[in-house]
């Protein structure tokens, strides 16, 4: 693996390598990973009108939260009376770039944290205001806000060493079978993507456009409330929204995705 | 929370037909969902959209629980002269919406 | 002895008496559209007119992702001028818990019969549009739509 690792090196890059050194360890434990070049964003598979509305922003209802978010980005709040805009003024220069490498390692934390998580933290550090309850209005508002920078943007996760072994825990997770059914998420998604599951195709589960307009829930929602249906599904206890096994989960499907291009805030059905 | 979303076209010739677009936040809870407790979760939609170009209603729907939460409505008009356009939406429980776009005609 | 059977009299009291079992059943079922009910909810709006098939288009996805958000749009062929426009559009279905949709309102001002919305299907079923004319005629379409539903949903 060193050998490898110390080849590719100066022709490729460290992170690269690193990654290829991931994947490499990653295959020989857990079977196959969907190769580079065939990943998909879900978006591929969507009806003719579903894209329509993905692609049309006054129609898609996404936007009716994004709205919502701009106006939060700009409203001061806590006890510090403290805006968003305050900090990081306009929005779509300073978040240019930046729900495309979340999750990302917390040093508050000392672990990863998403990018709600991310959002509640500044609330309560800079803005000493109680921070958003998940898949509340206000910060599904500010995420698909701050996710709606990143639009066309290659998902890039960070170039962290400290996050190595959580991307792991989360390979694991998403290795793991669980519940009645006892299943794993890679048993669907990486070995029967778009085969057929009761009528529905069965997608790569690639995360590129969350917060997402899901026409079954007929509301915005995230990666965390898709993952818990999806375990529910499963007919396995869902992990608690916050959940490290949640955030671990969500990190590694984003690294899962690197370099496909982020088409925030998606619909899906 | 969430202010309607309108689009209409920014200016438009007299005699055009331009289309006009409409999206509010809005659950459309259709009154035959129940709770796992088995009860009936009450309806609660908006029953009527309409559309006023200065003054005169040019568009209006009545609603069903058939339609999807966060109603949408793309419809068009005859471009007559400059003014004003009256979006109201009304429904159960007392909801009352309403916005206004400009459209300029030349 | 009277002309009338004894049989058929108690056939008659039988089959009257179950009809009217029957009649008393159907009455306490959960109310859902059926095909009947939608042809009952036309006749309501269209009162004893003839419907003629035509004029109308009605695009609904033949197979639709999810039944919650059904694209809709439905247009008519008129000039809509003053004297002959769309008066107004009705859409219905078969299996929903209700028969109707929308009951969309239009003029001469509308400049063309045409709307979008989006609406939701419970099953696959038979869709109808009915567009009433100015001159007091009645047209319709009807689409035939598949509806897959989501594999993983939320609640158990």
């Amino acid at each position: 693996m060193s050998l490898q690792t110390s080849r590719v090196a100066p022709i490729i890059g460290r992170a690269t390598a690193v990654a290829f050194m991931l994947v490499a360890i990653a295959s020989a434990a857990n079977g196959a990973d969907i190769p580079l070049d065939q990943r998909r964003s879900g978006y591929l598979d969507l009806g003719r009108d579903s894209k329509a509305m993905q692609d049309d922003d006054t129609i898609n209802p996404a936007t009716l939260w994004v709205q919502d978010g701009e106006a939060l980005w700009n409203q001061k709040a806590g006890a510090a009376n403290r805006a968003c805009a305050d900090c990081h003024q306009d929005a779509t220069v300073s978040m240019k770039g930046v729900a495309a490498r979340y999750p990302a390692f917390s040093a508050a934390r000392n672990g990863p944290v998403n990018l709600e998580q991310r959002i509640n933290l500044c609330r309560s550090e800079h803005q000493q205001a109680q921070p958003f309850a998940y898949e509340s209005r206000e910060l599904l508002a500010l995420t698909a806000y701050v996710g709606r920078q990143s639009r066309g943007m290659a998902i890039a996760p960070p170039d962290d060493d400290r996050l190595a072994p959580f991307v792991e825990a989360g390979r694991k997770l998403f290795n793991r079978r669980i519940g009645q059914i006892d299943m794993s998420c890679a048993q669907c998604h990486d070995d029967n993507w778009g085969k057929k599951l009761a009528g529905s195709l069965i997608p790569q589960a690639q995360p590129t456009g969350y917060p997402i307009y899901r026409l079954e829930w007929q509301s915005l929602g995230s990666l965390q409330r898709r993952l818990r249906n999806c375990m529910t599904g499963l007919r396995a206890e869902a992990y608690e929204y916050g959940a490290p096994e949640n955030v671990n989960l969500e990190l590694f499907l984003m690294w899962r995705a690197r370099g496909l291009l982020l088409e925030t805030p998606a619909v899906r059905p | 929370m969430a202010r309607p979303l309108i689009n209409v076209p920014a200016k438009v010739k007299r005699g055009q037909v331009f289309e006009i677009k409409t999206l509010i936040s809005h659950i459309m809870e259709t009154g035959f969902r129940f709770t796992t407790t088995g009860d009936k979760i009450p309806r609660d939609i908006v029953t009527t959209f309409s559309c006023s170009y200065n003054g005169e209603e040019i568009f209006r729907a009545d609603l069903y629980p058939a339609i999807s939460a966060n109603p949408f409505f793309d419809f068009f008009t005859v471009a007559t002269e400059s003014g004003t356009l009256d979006f109201k939406w009304t429904g159960d429980n007392g909801f009352a919406e309403s916005a206004t776009a400009k459209i300029v005609v030349e | 002895m009277g002309k009338t059977k004894p049989g058929a009299t108690r056939r008659a009291v039988m089959l009257g008496g179950l009809a009217g079992g029957l009649a008393a059943t159907i009455r306490l079922e959960p109310a859902h559209a059926t095909p009947e009910r939608m042809r009952a909810a036309i006749r309501t709006v269209v009162g004893e007119a003839s419907i003629r098939k035509g004029r109308v288009d009605l695009e609904v996805p033949p197979l639709v992702e999810n039944g919650n958000t059904v694209s809709l749009a439905v247009s008519v062929d008129s000039p809509m001028t003053a004297t002959d426009y769309v008066k107004a559009i009705h859409v219905f279905n078969e299996k929903n818990p209700q028969p109707n949709v929308i009951s969309v309102h239009l003029g001469p001002r509308a400049g063309r019969a045409k709307f979008s919305t989006r609406f939701r299907l419970a099953d696959s079923q038979i869709v109808t549009a009915i567009a009433e004319m100015s001159d007091g005629s009645f047209w319709s379409a009807s689409a035939d739509v598949i509806v897959t539903l989501a594999a993983c949903v939320e609640g158990i």
